[in-house]
């Protein structure tokens, strides 16, 4: 009697820790254990692209070499990779144009680097013409220099010729 | 009413000098050259776009093939041989119409110096095992890592065959499959001409 009571006790206590281990498994393992969903298959996938179909990227690329791309993907992920492995093999196998992200080194630098120099210095430039414009003096209308008339050697040159015909 | 040409004031020339050196600081020096640095940058980017393949009588670029059995064969240690060299995918449909003939191929040269070498292209490994086992291909075959060798001889896709002269000179470039084993005879043939 005893027994069959710690039986059903176990067999409660068994059924409890299922119950409670459930939400903890992996997300495909929820749906029948095949192995990873296609979500979190492409999830990596949208973050490659294959060098055969340039431009288009891994996720949403129907063609043979691109499925394999993918199923090699679900195997990582099956095998416990992380997205950060299954990528690093994937730059190893094909290089690093396969990232959608070009990797931060080398001449990939001028990528991250050229962006925001190229704001930077457009904003020293515009500051500098803004204040320049702004301490300019007022333009004032310079003084036309003239003569008087008594000065002027062609005018009195020209009366003299007049004095002289009349 | 008219000014004499030598009232008009001229800039001494030091001064004029000293204002052009105002003007170009070091800055827009730095800048110049960075400017000039980008766009020679620019320009190398494109020259390299713009090549065209690998075509005959250029020198074929040295690479290493590892291949899916671990051996490591550096091209330039199969100078004195023909070395014929495809570039193949599993994916890739053409390549099945001349995968058996080049293992024919390669088993009737296999005594006469001459080298088949398979470059597996932008390939997942068990599906290129399973293609090399169906066709019963033997001579080496590996993966093309980083797509290194592929993007040596500037291929445009799959299948391509280089086939190379002792001297290590391109003498044959087969763009798509090779139609029938007479032809791979022929190319072969060829480029054992001395």
């Amino acid at each position: 009697m005893a027994g069959a009571a710690q039986a059903r006790i176990t067999l409660l206590g068994l059924v409890l820790l299922l119950v409670l281990a459930a939400p903890a498994a992996p997300a495909w393992a929820q749906e029948g254990g095949e192995g990873p969903s296609d979500d979190e298959v492409n999830a990596i996938a949208e973050g490659l692209y294959c060098p055969v179909c340039e431009n288009i990227p891994l996720d949403v690329c129907g063609t043979q070499a691109c499925i394999q791309w993918r199923d090699t993907i679900r195997e990582k992920l099956a095998a416990g990779w992380t997205e950060e492995e299954i990528k690093n093999y994937f730059v190893e196998q094909y290089g690093d144009r396969v990232l959608a992200t070009p990797p931060a080194r080398g001449l990939n630098l001028l990528v991250y680097i050229l962006p925001p120099v190229a704001i930077l210095v457009g904003a020293f430039v515009l500051l500098r013409a803004f204040r320049s414009w702004r301490s300019a003096a007022p333009i004032t209308p310079e003084a036309s220099p003239t003569l008087d008339d008594d000065q002027d050697p062609y005018v009195a040159r020209l009366e003299e010729e007049l004095r002289r015909r009349t | 009413m008219t000014q004499d040409a030598s009232s008009i004031p001229i800039k001494p020339l030091e001064e004029a000098q000293q204002t052009v050196r105002r003007r170009i600081g070091p800055g827009a020096i730095l800048a110049a050259i960075f400017v000039v640095a980008l766009l020679v940058l620019v320009g190398m980017g494109l020259v390299r776009t713009q090549q065209g393949r690998v075509g005959i009588g250029s020198q074929g670029p040295e690479f290493t093939l590892t291949t899916f059995d671990g051996q490591n064969i550096r091209s330039e240690d199969l100078r004195g041989q023909v070395v014929v060299i495809n570039f193949w995918a599993s994916w890739c449909k053409p390549c099945e119409q001349e995968a058996a003939e080049l293992e024919l191929a390669s088993r009737q040269f296999a005594d006469q110096s001459v080298v088949f070498l398979g470059v597996n292209y932008v390939d997942t490994e068990p599906e290129a095992l399973a293609y090399l086992q169906r066709f019963d291909i033997t001579y080496p075959n590996g993966p093309d890592l980083g797509t290194r060798i592929s993007q040596a001889y500037r291929i445009r896709g799959v299948p391509e065959t280089f086939i190379l002269d002792p001297s290590g000179g391109v003498v044959q470039v087969k763009i798509g499959p090779f139609l029938s084993l007479d032809e791979i005879v022929a190319s072969v043939q060829a480029a054992q001409q001395p």
